[in-house]
């Protein structure tokens, strides 16, 4: 894939001047390069010497992708019910509030409608450090919302998946979210509207199985896990060590599952450039 | 075959024993009303037995080894099979047959997950694991079902999707991605039956359609009481806690409002009787097949999406 444009910055010094503290460093979990947080915002969250890409969640997301000030989030009070009044070691309920405080995040997706170079996009994204970016209920409505917005208003969709899977302790609820976003999915192509599926690491099990590998054009990040089965669970199965670079978005790629790689830093014009073909 | 007695159905089975050798005595002695007592106390027995069964028993009355298995029911209740392999791509998943069957005045596209009875078949069909081949090959054969205006049948009876490193590679989610949009439109009635185990993905990639039923004594969750048990427990000991917790059993589901309808059992379970089994399978199967034998595609599909649609609970 060759692109020939050159991306352009889209955080305005302004943004980047905002909420990030002074004098805190971080080191590459890569190549351990020490990295102040303030230069690995402004390199998008990745290594400045490798192209480690961070983990990074639905609010860094927004601000790489959308132009400034544009995009408008629903739902954000969509907190997840307790179907089955699971417990395992603590209560589900318990697990939720004390996630939901930590984290500040009201479950492991957020959606909204923003412009991307100008274009209106529905977007939704999902959190990993919100319980392993599960799906549960929640996920699973504000994803199938965020199709039916994009179907509404015939706009784009763009899904950005980071999840180790279905929450367990929705149980068959947890499952169900695959159908009833895969039967939206399948609405939506039907009304032909364009569906970006982004892949950050990690993406695998029910997220993977259902809108994560459904898009029309299927964007990775370099390195991310991806996959149905977790890599432990294989090697457990098959009994021997797994080959270098398995289930990394190269491999893939090199499989026919992904369309391209892109660096972080080339995402929005790389995006913005698809939906060219596309609109 | 040797017998596979699981620990809740020793009592009733020694109980049984004892009658029988009591009735080789029958002619001797005058033991009819201690026989009868005895006979009276099995009924009791079963019925406090199986009237009270943990979520974990019918986790394992699910797995029974001697449980039939989809080729049995193809055997026992099917006039005519016409096997289709192969998904045109890859090759011929044999953890999944699939083909045209006669089902009385009903012509339809059966396809089912299989296992195998013994360690060699096991091997040969995969214990039931499908690999993303075997995905495709159910596709292509609802797709050819919708071509020919065919109404599907799906039974589930899996431990999940095969986790290997092959599957990986040739796109396993991809695969159940992919059925679970297909199916969500095809354009004949489809119902899905759980036989025996429906574990995850693995069992969701064919279980999208307009009915979804299953056995007495089945099993149905995103996980395994095993693996949940292992990730939320740190030890494969709680698997009964976690199959409390999942609540996976067909009451459950059907008081979920994920399940449509549960399909009763020979009492102790499908594989204490293959053919009564297969009777009441058929049966049940007929009714439902008649739901749709004239019914508007446009108006069950629209039924189909919403039905999936408003599964879930969320707070707003
Ligand atoms: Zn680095």
């Amino acid at each position: 894939m060759a692109w020939f444009k050159r991306s352009k910055q889209n955080i305005s010094a302004e943004s980047r001047k905002r909420e990030i503290p002074d004098g805190q460093w971080v080191k590459c979990a890569e190549c351990g390069e020490i990295i102040h947080i303030k230069q690995l915002e402004l390199n998008m969250w990745t290594c400045i010497k490798c192209d480690f890409h961070f983990r990074v969640g639905s609010r860094e997301y927004i601000s790489i992708l959308f132009d400034e000030g544009t995009f408008n989030e629903f739902d954000a009070g969509m907190k997840s019910g307790d179907p089955l009044e699971f417990t395992d070691t603590k209560k589900y309920t318990n697990r939720i509030n004390s996630t939901m405080r930590d984290t500040g995040l009201s479950d492991a997706a957020v959606r909204g409608i923003g412009k991307i170079e100008g274009r209106d996009v529905s977007f939704a994204c999902m959190d990993f450090k919100f319980i392993g970016g599960s799906m549960g209920s929640v996920v699973g409505e504000k994803i199938s919302r965020a199709i039916d917005a994009a179907i509404e208003k015939k706009i784009p969709l763009i899904i950005i998946s980071s999840s180790g899977g279905a929450r367990m302790m929705e149980g068959a609820f947890s499952l169900m979210q695959m159908a009833k976003t895969s039967a939206r999915l399948a609405k939506l192509n039907e009304e032909k509207i364009p569906y970006i599926s982004i892949l950050t690491d990690p993406t695998t099990g029910g997220t993977t199985a259902s809108y994560a590998m459904l898009g029309d054009i299927i964007i990775a990040e370099p390195k991310a896990l991806i996959g149905f089965a977790g890599p432990r669970v294989i090697k457990q199965t098959i009994g021997r060590d797994l080959p270098e670079g398995f289930q990394r978005s190269e491999f893939l790629q090199e499989n026919g599952f992904v369309d391209f790689i892109a660096h972080r830093k080339n995402l929005k014009a790389q995006i913005a450039k698809v939906l060219d073909y596309a609109l | 075959m040797a017998k596979y007695i699981l620990d809740f159905e020793k009592p009733i089975l020694e109980l049984e024993n004892k009658v029988a050798e009591m009735k080789k005595l029958e002619d001797n002695l005058d033991i009819r009303d201690e026989i009868s007592n005895l006979e009276e106390k099995v009924i009791q027995l079963k019925k406090s037995i199986y009237d009270n069964l943990t979520r974990w028993q019918r986790v394992q009355l699910a797995r029974h080894p001697e449980r039939p298995y989809t080729l049995d029911y193809i055997f026992m209740m099917t006039d005519d099979f016409v096997e289709l392999h192969g998904d045109r791509q890859f090759g011929d998943d044999k953890a999944v047959i699939g083909g045209f069957c006669t089902i009385d005045e009903h012509k339809i596209m059966l396809i089912g997950q299989q296992k195998g009875r013994d360690t060699k078949q096991n091997v040969y069909r995969n214990f039931g694991m499908m690999n993303p081949e075997g995905y495709r090959k159910a596709l292509r054969l609802m797709k050819l079902a919708e071509k020919y205006n065919k109404p599907i049948v799906t039974f589930i009876d899996t431990p999940g999707a095969y986790p290997g490193l092959e599957a990986e590679q040739r796109g396993q989610a991809e695969a159940i991605a992919r059925n679970l949009m297909e199916m969500s439109r095809l354009k004949v009635p489809i119902i899905v039956v759980i036989i025996g185990e429906g574990d995850s993905g693995g069992a969701l990639g064919m279980g999208v359609g307009d009915r979804i039923l299953m056995l007495q004594n089945t099993w149905y969750s995103v996980i395994s009481p095993e693996s949940c048990s292992s990730i939320l427990w740190r030890s494969w000991e709680y698997k009964e806690q976690a199959a409390e917790a999942l609540k996976l059993s067909a009451p459950d589901l059907l008081e979920q409002g994920i399940i449509d309808r549960i399909v009763p059992e020979p009492l102790g379970g499908a594989h204490k009787d293959h053919k009564l089994m297969a009777a009441i399978l058929k049966t049940v199967l007929k009714e439902e097949l008649a739901l749709f034998v004239k019914a508007d595609p446009k108006k069950f599909l629209e039924k189909r999406i919403k039905k999936f649609g408003k599964m879930g609970m969320f707070i707003e």
